[in-house]
């Protein structure tokens, strides 16, 4: 697997990390790198063996479902970077 | 008079105790080493005043009659601690400015316990990283020099402040978190011990996320005692974290008896790679002749999937990172990046994650948003979450036949310079974790004890693997193997 300027363009993308065109075949060249030592992955035989969901087994605790937190609109606020009127504020979203 | 500086915490809790010294004075005294090692880069935010009032109410507290494990003891912080009202930016630029309203749950029980707080820690930026030179503020330093050279070295990472700060003695102990080797690996470069607890034992609530599976807090400190009695105040269930283990936390320090007589140590045939130095070979067989002479039982043993677990490491750790880190956008802490004319919502995140996440971090995230995307999910992660399955059974198999712990060097390489990778490729930095990385995948305890030098003095470290839960045993062959090393050597003061 290779990965080419469309594809690490478009992984970026998908990351929301804005990278410059004439940083892409440096990004891409480091990304068939990685893969590269990734691949070996397919020398193991998987067959049978399920993926591992917990690293140690135990069962999810279940809690009362009732309201344990909230009321701290300032504290959940304070570091935003742009808050106003008990919002976080943010760049038009809609036209 | 030695120092108060350079006590352990075992030593400062005594005198503490004993009213020989008092917090203040103890503080006072860190406080001050810590103002002039700023060449090592270690300590990124100081906090003396919040540390001095920590200190007046601990001696309160011990003059009370009420003086728990960590009363009194001055701690450096790693930077990936939520710390309420202290910036904790985990040691990168978008979380600028960050300071959080809560106290993660390993710092609270460390402050429930009496313990103080000097400031925090340096680290690689979201501990991603094995030498602390992704970190925003600048490199960590390691206070250890090559005999008869004055080339700065790297004191690991991503722990790399807290191991710094340790073993130049600015700090009695310090946190770590360990997500492929991050404690375990600058213990080993500074001479100091690090271990990183099963997985479970210690809440990572309030602990910024690098890959939840993987990711553990654990102590870091001078001696095998001071981790046993660290960890115990750092430990314990916490409903906070789902994947917080509701077990006791034995008494540690109560069970360093260092009587290892009968225990089965397993020498893994698969750690012992192609091209190790010769130093490395020697410090292993002589570690492993340290503990057959303390009366345990040497078994040669095979871990067949050890070859694989870099490869799965680095397909899982990139990929929750990149689901951790989504959170990194702008809006609701840290840095975000300034607009220009007509730039929307989706200008903000893309300018404001370029401008925030150094280099490193963003070649992970978009590795890890690659092997999650559509097309690729089964053929990389599910993959790798497969060999994980494979690494785990391998010690599982291990552990069933009788063997108590596992023993492996820490590292491929005492401390490498500074800037020496720079021109590497990202992979020959991921070696660094080799002989660490299988632990996490597999979830175990692991702990690094500083056994020997180098031809040039540097301090090198091995590792014990532990069965899960079992950090009471494994911390008591730790007990016996730094008994029989007998490791004294401090870095000679050039900061």
């Amino acid at each position: 697997m290779s990965i080419d300027l469309e594809k690490a363009a478009k992984v970026a993308k998908l990351a929301r990390i804005k990278v410059e065109p004439d940083a892409l075949p440096a990004l891409a060249q480091e990304f068939n790198n990685i893969l590269g030592f990734i691949e070996q992955l397919n020398e193991v035989d998987v067959e049978g063996i399920e993926p591992m969901t917990s690293v140690t087994p135990m069962r999810l605790k279940r809690r009362e479902d009732v309201v344990s937190d909230g009321d701290q609109q300032a504290k959940v606020l304070a570091n935003a970077p742009d808050a106003r009127e008990g919002f976080f504020a943010v760049p038009k979203v809609v036209e | 008079m030695t120092e108060l500086n350079t006590l352990t915490l075992a030593e400062a809790r005594d005198k503490l105790r004993s009213g020989d010294v008092t917090s203040v004075e103890l503080t006072e005294s860190c406080l001050k080493q810590v103002e002039g090692a700023d060449a090592l880069g270690a300590f990124v935010h100081k906090t003396p005043d919040l540390a001095l009032k920590q200190a007046s109410a601990a001696d309160a507290r011990i003059r009370a009659g009420d003086a728990p494990a960590m009363c009194g003891l001055p701690l450096g912080i790693k930077d990936l601690f939520c710390t309420k009202g202290v910036p904790s930016q985990a040691a990168s630029r978008i979380l600028q400015g960050f300071r959080p309203e809560y106290e993660s749950t390993v710092t609270q029980k460390l402050f429930d316990a009496g313990a103080v707080m000097l400031g925090k820690l340096n680290m690689d930026e979201f501990a991603m990283g094995s030498s602390n030179e992704t970190s925003c503020y600048g490199n960590a330093v390691n206070p250890w020099r090559r005999a008869g050279d004055s080339t700065q070295l790297t004191p690991g990472g991503s722990s790399g402040g807290s191991a710094a700060a340790v073993a130049a003695d600015l700090c009695l102990a310090a946190t770590g978190t360990d997500t492929g080797g991050s404690i375990r690996q600058p213990a080993a470069f500074t001479g100091i011990v690090g271990i990183k607890p099963t997985y479970g034992r210690c809440s990572r609530w309030g602990i910024v996320a690098f890959a939840s599976s993987l990711d553990q807090a654990g102590p870091m400190t001078k001696t095998v005692r001071d981790a046993a009695i660290m960890l115990g105040a750092m430990a314990g269930h916490d409903p906070k974290d789902s994947t917080s283990a509701d077990l006791p936390v034995p008494d540690f320090e109560a069970m360093l008896s260092g009587d290892i007589r009968g225990k089965v140590i397993g020498i893994p045939a698969e750690y012992r790679m192609d091209g190790m130095p010769a130093e490395i070979e020697k410090l292993w067989a002589d570690g492993t002749a340290m503990l057959k002479d303390a009366g345990a039982e040497i078994r040669d043993i095979t871990l067949p999937h050890t070859k694989y677990a870099l490869p799965a490491y680095y397909v899982i750790a990139p990929a929750e990172a990149s689901s951790n880190l989504a959170r990194y956008d702008g809006v609701r802490y840290g840095h975000r990046a300034s607009l220009g004319k007509g730039d929307g919502i989706t200008e903000m995140y893309e300018k404001t994650r370029a401008e925030g996440f150094g280099h490193e971090v963003q070649r992970r995230v978009m590795v890890g948003t690659y092997v999650l995307s559509a097309g690729f999910y089964d053929a990389y992660y599910n993959r790798a979450r497969r060999v994980r399955a494979l690494i785990k059974r391998d010690f599982d198999q291990v552990f069933a036949a009788g063997v108590d712990a596992i023993l492996t060097p820490a590292t491929p390489s005492a401390a490498f310079g500074l800037g020496e990778m720079a021109e590497a490729d990202p992979v020959q930095m991921y070696l660094n974790d080799v002989f660490t990385v299988t632990v996490n995948l597999a979830g175990l305890p692991g702990i690094s004890v500083p056994t020997g030098t180098d031809a040039s003095g540097l301090p090198l470290g091995l590792q014990l693997i532990g069965r899960p839960w079992e950090e009471a045993d494994l911390l008591n062959t730790a007990y016996a193997l730094e008994q029989a090393a007998g490791f004294v050597a401090k870095p000679q003061k050039w900061w």
